[in-house]
Order: C-alpha cells, then structure tokens, then sequence
C-alpha cells in the first residue's frame, strides 16, 4: 500500500452550500503533500473529514488501506488553523491529558515529553500555566502535544501562520525530522508560497473541486513555458544588441546597466531548444548569467483558473 | 481510563482548583450564616423595643384591661389636662398617649376614646388596645343580655375541628403546608443548580472557544463525549460544593445559635413560633404534645425514600436538559455578552415553575395547573417534587400521573440533548458570527 490517505469522490454541503464536490485524492505515504487554494476553497472542510470531526455526505476516506473509523484517530495528528490551549492550565497537564485523549498511557506520554521537551529546549516549563508563557513557547507547546503520539500522518492547517520567523524556521526542520522517521505529513494553506519549497506532492483546490494534482517537480515542468532571465555583459552598443536579439528571438524586459554594461532581459523561446539562443547572446558580449524560469505555484494555480474559466 | 472519564476528571479539576471557585464555596456557608445570625440578632433585638403608652383615663371604666406586657408597657396619668399629657408623653418620648375621657356610659366611653402618636400607630399595638375595648365591650353587652361574666368565660373557648383521613389516621391542621415546604425545598434546590451549575457549563464551553483548543480536542474525541464529559465534571464539583455547603453552613449554623444564644425557634414562622413557645410555657400540656407528636409522625410518615429516589430522577433528568442547553447556548456564541438572548428562555420555564409551585401547589396540591405544570417537561423537576411529599397513589400523586410526567421528562431529554448535541457540534467550530435563532435552526440541518 502506497497511499496513506485515499480520498473517494467527497461531497460535503453545509445548507445550500458546496464545501466540496466529488473530490479524491491519494495521498502518498512518507511525504510532505501540499493542499493548497485560496480561503473557502474547501480544505479546512476536507481536513475536518479526515479528522472524522465533520463526515461525507457522501464518498469514502481510506486510511492506510482501511474505510477510516474512530480508531484512527490516535494515528493522526492535526494542528488546527484555529490553535490554542487551556490557559490556566498547567503545561505538564495539559500535554499529558492531550496525550492521554489521544490513547497513549500517562507514563509514556511523559517519557515522550521529557524527549520533545530538551529536544525543543523547553526548560523547567512542567508547572507553568500557558498564559505565563510568551507566544512562541506556547506554539512550541502546541506542536509537541500535536506530533507527542507519533501519528502516522500529520496534518498541518495553516502551519506557520501566527509563527515568528525563528519559531518556524525551527518547526519547519522538526517537521522534516519527522518525514525522516516515516510520518507522512500534509500542509494546508492558502499562502501557497510559504510551503512550497517543502512538497514533494500538491494538490490545487478552488471551489470545492480540485484543479489539479501530482508531484510537484511534474506539474511544474508541465507548467513552465521555455521562459529564461538572462544577463549579458556587452561588448557594443546598447540599441544595437537589442536589435541584434530582437531579430531572432522574443524579447521583454529589457534593462541595461551603463556602468557595469550589463543587460538583463527575459527570454521566451518556443522550444526547450536553447541552443540556438545561447549562440546569438554569446555573439553579443559575455553570458552573465542564464536561467529558467519556473512557475510559483500561486502563478499555476492563477493560470489553471484563468484556463478554467476561459473553457468553461 | 476512558476518554469520557478523562474529560471529566479534567473539567471536574479545573473547576475545583478554580481560585473563585474556592473561595466561593468557602466564603458562601460564613455569608450565609452571618446572614442568617444577622437576621435573627435583628428581630431579635426589633423585638425586645418595648413601646410605651400613657393612659389618661377619666373615666370610670377600662380600668384592669391595660396590662403591661412584652411588647407595651402602660403608664398610668392622672389629673392633668389633655393637652398637658400630650405634651408631656411628647416630651418624653413615649410612643403615644390613649385618652379616654370621663364618660358615665361604658359605650360612650369607649367611642370617645383616643389614641394620640407621633405618627400613624403599628398595627400590634393598635390590635392589642382594640382588644382591650372589645372584651370588656363585649361582656358588658352580654352582660346586658343577662349572661354573667363567668357564664361569658365559659362560653368563649375557640374551637378546633379533629380531623382524620379516610383511612383513620388523625390529621392536622399545617402538615400539608410542611409537605409542600420540603417539596418546595427539593424543587429549589433543583433550580438554583441548574442556573449555578448551568452557567459554569455555558462559561466553560465559550473558554474553550475563545482560547482555540476547541478544535484540537474534538481531533481526539468525539464532540458529544466533550459535550457529556463537561457536564458531569461540572456537576460533580457543582455536587461537591453543595455537599460542602450544607455540611458546613449546618455547622457554622449550629456554632453560632450557641455563640449567640439565639433560639432557633425565633427563625422559623410566627404562626408556629406562637404554638411551640406556648407549648414550652404551658410544659406541654396534653393536647400540644399530642400535636408535636402528630407532626413529628406525619413528618417522619413522608415517604423519604421514595422522595429521595424521585428527587435524584428527576434532578438528573432535569439537570441533564437544562445543562445541555446551556452547553449549546455556549457553543453559539463567542463571548458571554451574545448569551443574554437564549439565557432568558431558558430562566422563564425555571421561574414559572417555582411560582406556579409556591402558589399554586400549596394551595391545592392536586388541581389542574399543578398536575399541568408538574407533567410538562421543563418544570416537572421543580413542581412534581413539590407534590410528591403528599405520597403517591391514594391521597398523593396518582400513579399515571407519574408515570407520564417521568415519560415525557425521558422523551424531552434524549430529543433536547440530541438538538443540543447537534448545535454544540456546528458552533464549537464558528468563529466570528453572532447567531441568531434563525442560524441555529440552519444548523440542525448540517
């Protein structure tokens, strides 16, 4: 079984409104997975499926090969978009009944704490009420109690918003040593940037249906159009190098440096082809530099709509 | 431990560590007391205030009814004029001045009698002057019909019907009051915990929805168990407070009639506090410890296990409904203020069954609006508790009466708890919107 996760043809209405229409996904096991799309698209919703906190109306959710059930609770992780914790609560309680309602026994959730704890370098924090503590030791607190039950797959809404940047620089690395021990993990977010660089698999979502899925490196390499940035130093005249490109190539945004005589442009060729373009900018003066272009997923994800639209 | 009992071993915690939550249950029984002593030293002291009254009698008559007593003392003058001994009972402070002026005729005496005060006279004492002129009144009337004063004594004597049920047993005037007393006691009881206790489950569901680990939770439990769990924790600690305060209220109580030395007949009502002191003075005759004796059969002939079985159903029960809606109520809302709408529906059922239970049970614990008030779901609790004193079957609550109203009590819990439990589950997760009646109708349909 390679899927930790199969989604089947979900439906799911509040009142007259579609939060999802006939979604499946598959979701692979030991990766990082990304759901992404603008507010309202219908990943909270999905997310809340899988968490059997809201169910279908109708479809199926398969967990690790079997129709999802209350037993797999304790195999998932969730850390919500909307997080927090009971504030007059001591942490050493509260992570130990989070835990406990997640089905691990008190003496190894507290083995697992004392590890997350010096691995987070959480001090003396046991007997501490989380409103004694600042934001960020509390986030710290909150991702411990969401990963403490070593869940098999990890899901993630929003994971870094409400993080400062140091925080999440370190969140992000304890979530890829997590990916490392085997756990399968999945990113919900519509700030598509901010976890790009992390998933190996993304899913685009807008108005309860999906727009397109796969692994990432693919859908990009489908989505690129020959486009490159390139910088050249030039041995003559400005006008006459640009004359010189525009006979033979496409050309936009050009801007010259007088001082270091550099000019920079962008490069659309119709073919992966770029041999014949090398020559004539190597003809002008010295390559700078030389790259492509590959598309955000924000700019696939504005393309794919924009195309929808246009067919239907 | 399941889940359900580690949610509510934490909701019971966080309640009971809860700082005000200690200092409330501590503080209450001293509040309570002190009220209490407070109250007693009050009347105690508004009792001991003895008017005094000077008597100008010109006349002939009214010479022996004057008699100085706990609560009036009588100062006799004498030849002066009126307007002298007004001034001087003003003078000296005395609460008033009754003139009777030198008539030879006893009616005409008394029908020029007068009373002066400084401002209009406190009933008693207007009572017990009216009772003067009346007696003597009358045996001077009766007299003029040819009876003699003694003929008169004998004659007036007040008289008390004996009664008994149909099956023999000798009954007594003021025992369903104290029936309907305990019942009334049950039923209040019941109603203070449901708008104290209800309310913490209410707070405690929009804590956590304000602090966001709403969502985390429900990723582990199923909202229902959340739901169930916080009302019981809530209710133990609710039980837990109560059985402190009765324990230690009674002791405090108990401490501080001895410390004070106040007898604690003086808070229980005039009516019986006239019978019972007699009772002491008189040393018990016959017919007063005969009394006692009834009361004290008829008390204990109050069918306590039963009661105490029916009061533990429909507490629960009724409990159940109520808190359950205080949960949903909670989870509708964002913050305490956006309560106020759904709160007052909820208090009116609670009301209305007390009022109707004082009012209307006492009276007649058996009539339609009773029997009406303790079928209906929402203030069965309270009323049926008020009849049930009066025993079950012949005499008391007719058995179908019963049956019915623990039916549709049943039926009203698992519907309520089952809309409670929907709305609960939709608006735990909204943010941000202030629902109206018309939204949580929406939601039942998610």
């Amino acid at each position: 079984m390679d899927n930790i996760l199969v989604v089947d043809r979900v439906s799911k209405k509040y009142g007259d409104y579609t939060a999802l229409n006939q979604l499946s996904l598959e979701i692979p096991k030991h990766c990082i997975y990304g759901l992404l799309g603008p507010n309202g698209a219908g990943k909270t919703t999905l997310i809340r499926i899988i968490n059997q906190i809201t169910y279908p109306d109708t479809g199926g959710v398969y967990f690790d090969g079997e129709l999802l059930e209350p037993k797999h609770i304790a195999q998932i992780g969730y850390l919500p978009e909307e997080r927090g914790l009971y504030k007059s609560m001591k942490v050493g309680e509260q992570a130990l009944y989070l835990a406990q309602l997640k089905g691990l026994s008190k003496t190894e959730a507290k083995k697992r704490l004392k590890f997350w704890f010096e691995r987070l370098e959480i001090g003396d924090w046991w007997n501490k009420k989380i409103q004694e503590l600042s934001k960020g030791m509390a986030q710290k607190i909150q991702f411990i109690v969401t990963v403490l039950h070593e869940p098999k797959l990890l899901i993630f809404d929003e994971p870094f918003s409400g993080f400062d940047p140091i925080n999440a620089n370190k969140i992000k690395e304890e979530i890829l040593y997590l990916k490392e021990q085997g756990t399968s993990i999945i990113f919900s977010t519509h700030r598509m940037e901010s976890v790009e660089e992390l998933c190996e698999y993304i899913t685009l979502l807008n108005e309860a249906e999906k727009l397109l899925d796969g692994k990432l490196s693919d859908i990009k390499k489908a989505y690129k159009n020959n486009t490159y940035k390139v910088g050249v130093r030039l041995n003559n005249a400005y006008e006459e190098a640009v004359q010189k490109l525009r006979a033979d190539l496409r050309v936009e945004n050009c801007t010259y440096d007088q001082e270091e005589s550099l000019l920079d442009f962008t490069l659309n060729l119709p073919s992966p082809d770029t041999q014949k373009a090398l020559e004539v900018i190597n003809g002008l003066g010295m390559l700078s530099y030389f790259e492509e272009t590959i598309p955000s997923a924000n700019d696939i994800f504005i393309k794919t709509v924009e195309e929808k639209q246009l067919h239907g | 431990m399941g889940k359900l009992g580690l949610i509510i071993k934490r909701e019971y915690l966080a309640k009971v560590r809860n700082k005000s939550f200690i200092i409330m249950t501590f503080l209450s029984p001293v509040l309570m007391v002190g009220m209490i002593v407070l109250i007693s030293f009050l009347a105690k002291v508004n009792d001991s205030e003895k008017r005094v009254i000077s008597v100008l009698n010109e006349s002939e008559h009214f010479r022996r009814g004057f008699v100085t007593n706990d609560n009036i003392s009588y100062l006799y003058l004498k030849d002066i004029q009126l307007q002298e001994a007004i001034d001087s009972t003003r003078s000296m402070g005395f609460y008033g001045l009754l003139h009777i002026p030198e008539e030879g005729n006893l009616e005409m005496a008394a029908d020029s009698a007068f009373l002066y005060t400084k401002d209009s006279p406190v009933s008693y004492v207007l009572e017990q002057l009216e009772s003067v002129f009346e007696s003597e009144l009358r045996i001077k009337r009766l007299k003029d019909l040819g009876l003699s004063k003694s003929e008169y004594l004998q004659v007036d004597r007040s008289f008390e019907i004996r009664a008994s049920t149909f099956s023999g047993e000798a009954n007594i005037k003021g025992i369903s009051e104290i029936k309907a007393f305990i019942g009334g006691g049950f039923g209040y009881m019941i109603m203070m915990f449901i708008i104290i206790y209800g309310g913490f489950v209410m707070r405690s569901v929009i804590e956590e929805k304000t602090s966001r680990i709403i969502e985390v939770i429900i990723s582990s439990v199923k909202p229902f168990q959340l739901m169930l769990g916080k009302i019981i924790g809530t209710s133990l600690a609710g039980v837990t407070q109560f059985g402190i305060w009765i324990v230690s209220a009674s002791l405090l109580l108990v401490i501080a009639l001895l410390v004070f030395g106040i007898d604690p007949v003086i808070l229980v009502d005039r009516s019986n506090l006239q019978s019972v002191s007699a009772g002491m003075s008189t040393d018990l005759s016959p017919e007063v410890f005969e009394r006692v004796r009834i009361v004290g059969r008829e008390v204990l002939r109050i069918p306590w296990v039963t009661l105490i079985l029916f009061f533990l159903l429909y507490f629960v029960l009724g409990y159940l409904i109520y808190s359950s809606i205080y949960a949903a109520i909670g989870a509708a809302v964002d913050n305490e203020t956006d309560t106020q709408q759904f709160i007052f529906p909820i208090i009116l059922p609670l009301m209305l069954a007390i009022y109707v239970g004082f009012f209307s049970v006492f009276s007649n614990p058996h009539g339609p609006i009773a029997v009406g008030f303790s079928l209906f779901p929402l203030t069965s609790p309270i009323v049926m508790l008020m009849r049930l004193p009066g025993g079950i079957g012949e005499n008391g609550v007719p058995v179908w009466q019963l049956i019915v109203s623990i039916l549709l009590l049943i039926m009203t819990f698992l519907a309520i708890v089952w809309l409670a439990a929907k709305i609960y589950r939709v608006g735990i997760l909204m943010y941000g919107k202030k629902p109206t009646y018309k939204e949580l109708w929406k939601w039942l349909k998610y």
